[in-house]
């Protein structure tokens, strides 16, 4: 084939990558040469026969949806800090430890029934899976007339949710928790960069105060109030949380 | 630096730049992986691994870019697959004589069908089957094509000059075939 051009020109100058001058040069050896003439011909043909199959796989619907929801996950764990984020899963176990010993705490009486301290230790795998996904968010609004109805339908009660923007409280948005047919919610907050966790679920028993602990550095807040008990989780040093609790609480 | 971007800002610039070639994403996912199933695991691992490492993008290229990462989503994936899978998937032995083979008549390339073609393309090696997917099916540049294989310009002429001849040879093999068989 030496005196034939080389393949690679050849394509390329089917796929017009040549400069001018090359460009030319080869046509005129095409003029001259019947096989590489050919050649190109038939590469044409190639080319013609594949435009024509209709190779592109387009993405199907569901995927689409589907991948849409996982970029969704993905999405809302990035309003906080990337350390914050990668701790969570400690951090959580950490969390979810205090707030299940507060609540022990506060149910101690309630809590005599067997039945009732498997529920909890229910919720609380359920949160620490959702938490161990990157999962924080169910929906995602700072709006608390998109978040609270978010929840009718999907809660036998409804949680409270405050808009607290004018106290430098974001809100980020809401989630469920599910165990064992009972339904829980999880509201999110936002300080700065502090992600707060509000756990609340109905509760039979009277008001009590928020109670705190710290858990690991991580601060806690329980309380009981209109047939409701509550627990605010987060990294928020805690005189900030206690604040917190009292804006959402006034 | 993920901090200093909001986050709907964020996501807002990765819809605009990254997400209009989710088809792209996914046709070579589709391609490269040879079913669908698995298309949607690596175009969709591809795309969540797009958006983590979105605020590195610097260029102005989102689907050089986005493809560069779908095609080692891809290698991670195939080294995990049993490695039967992948030698099996080209006999050079049988191709030695490509180029010296007598050249395919136009006439008979024309005339393959799109299923003949699909399966042709699908029979050639992954090396081979990624340039010829990115020129022919999103028209890419020679340019484009090393920036995403991540190798020299050469190496992208080369591959094309024999990826092409394999393919027309499995065609016409194909269409011979069949004339056998029929004729």
């Amino acid at each position: 084939m030496a005196n034939h051009a080389q393949q690679n020109l050849l394509h390329a100058y089917l796929d017009d990558e040549l400069d001018l001058v090359r460009s030319m040069e080869l046509e005129d050896h095409l003029a001259e040469c019947g096989d590489c003439a050919h050649e190109v011909a038939s590469y044409r043909a190639l080319h013609e026969t594949m435009q024509a199959a209709n190779l592109r796989y387009e993405a199907p619907a569901d995927f689409r949806s589907r991948l849409e929801g996982e970029l969704h996950k993905e999405a809302t764990p990035e309003i906080q800090p990337v350390v914050v984020r990668r701790v969570i899963p400690w951090w959580s176990w950490a969390a979810v430890a205090a707030c299940l010993l507060l609540t022990a705490a506060a149910f101690l009486v309630n809590l005599s029934d067997r039945g009732e301290k498997r529920l909890m230790a229910e919720v609380v795998s359920d949160h620490v899976r959702s938490l161990m996904a990157g999962h924080i968010t169910d929906v995602v609004s700072t709006d608390q007339h998109t978040v609270k109805p978010w929840f009718t339908g999907r809660l036998d009660f409804s949680p409270q949710v405050r808009d607290l923007s004018a106290d430098g409280i974001e809100l980020v948005g809401g989630r469920l928790e599910y165990l064992d047919g009972h339904n829980a919610a999880a509201i999110v907050y936002q300080k700065r960069k502090h992600v707060i966790n509000v756990f609340t679920w109905p509760s039979a028993g009277g008001d009590e105060e928020p109670s705190v602990s710290a858990q690991q550095g991580f601060n806690l807040l329980a309380w009981r109030e209109g047939g409701m008990y509550y627990c605010a989780v987060s990294d928020l040093n805690r005189q900030e949380l206690t604040e917190f609790v009292g804006m959402l609480r006034k | 630096m993920a901090n200093s971007t909001p986050s709907a800002e964020r996501i807002a610039r990765f819809e605009a730049i990254v997400v209009p070639h989710l088809d792209a994403a996914y046709n070579l996912a589709r391609w490269m992986t040879r079913n669908a199933s698995d298309g949607e695991d690596v175009a969709q691992e591809a795309m969540l691994r797009a958006f983590r490492f979105f605020d590195g993008f610097r260029g102005d290229d989102g689907r050089v870019w986005l493809l560069t990462i779908v095609r080692n989503t891809y290698l991670t994936w195939v080294r995990r697959q049993i490695p039967q899978q992948n030698s099996a998937e080209f006999d050079e032995r049988l191709h030695t004589d490509i180029e010296t083979a007598f050249t395919p008549e136009s006439d008979l390339l024309r005339k393959a069908t799109g299923e003949q073609v699909r399966r042709a393309i699908g029979n050639l090696p992954a090396e081979y089957r990624e340039v010829i997917l990115m020129r022919e099916i999103e028209q890419m540049s020679y340019k484009e094509i090393a920036a995403i294989t991540q190798s020299p310009l050469g190496t992208v002429m080369s591959r094309l000059s024999r990826g092409r001849s394999m393919l027309r040879q499995l065609i016409a093999g194909e269409r011979r075939a069949e004339v056998k068989v029929h004729g």
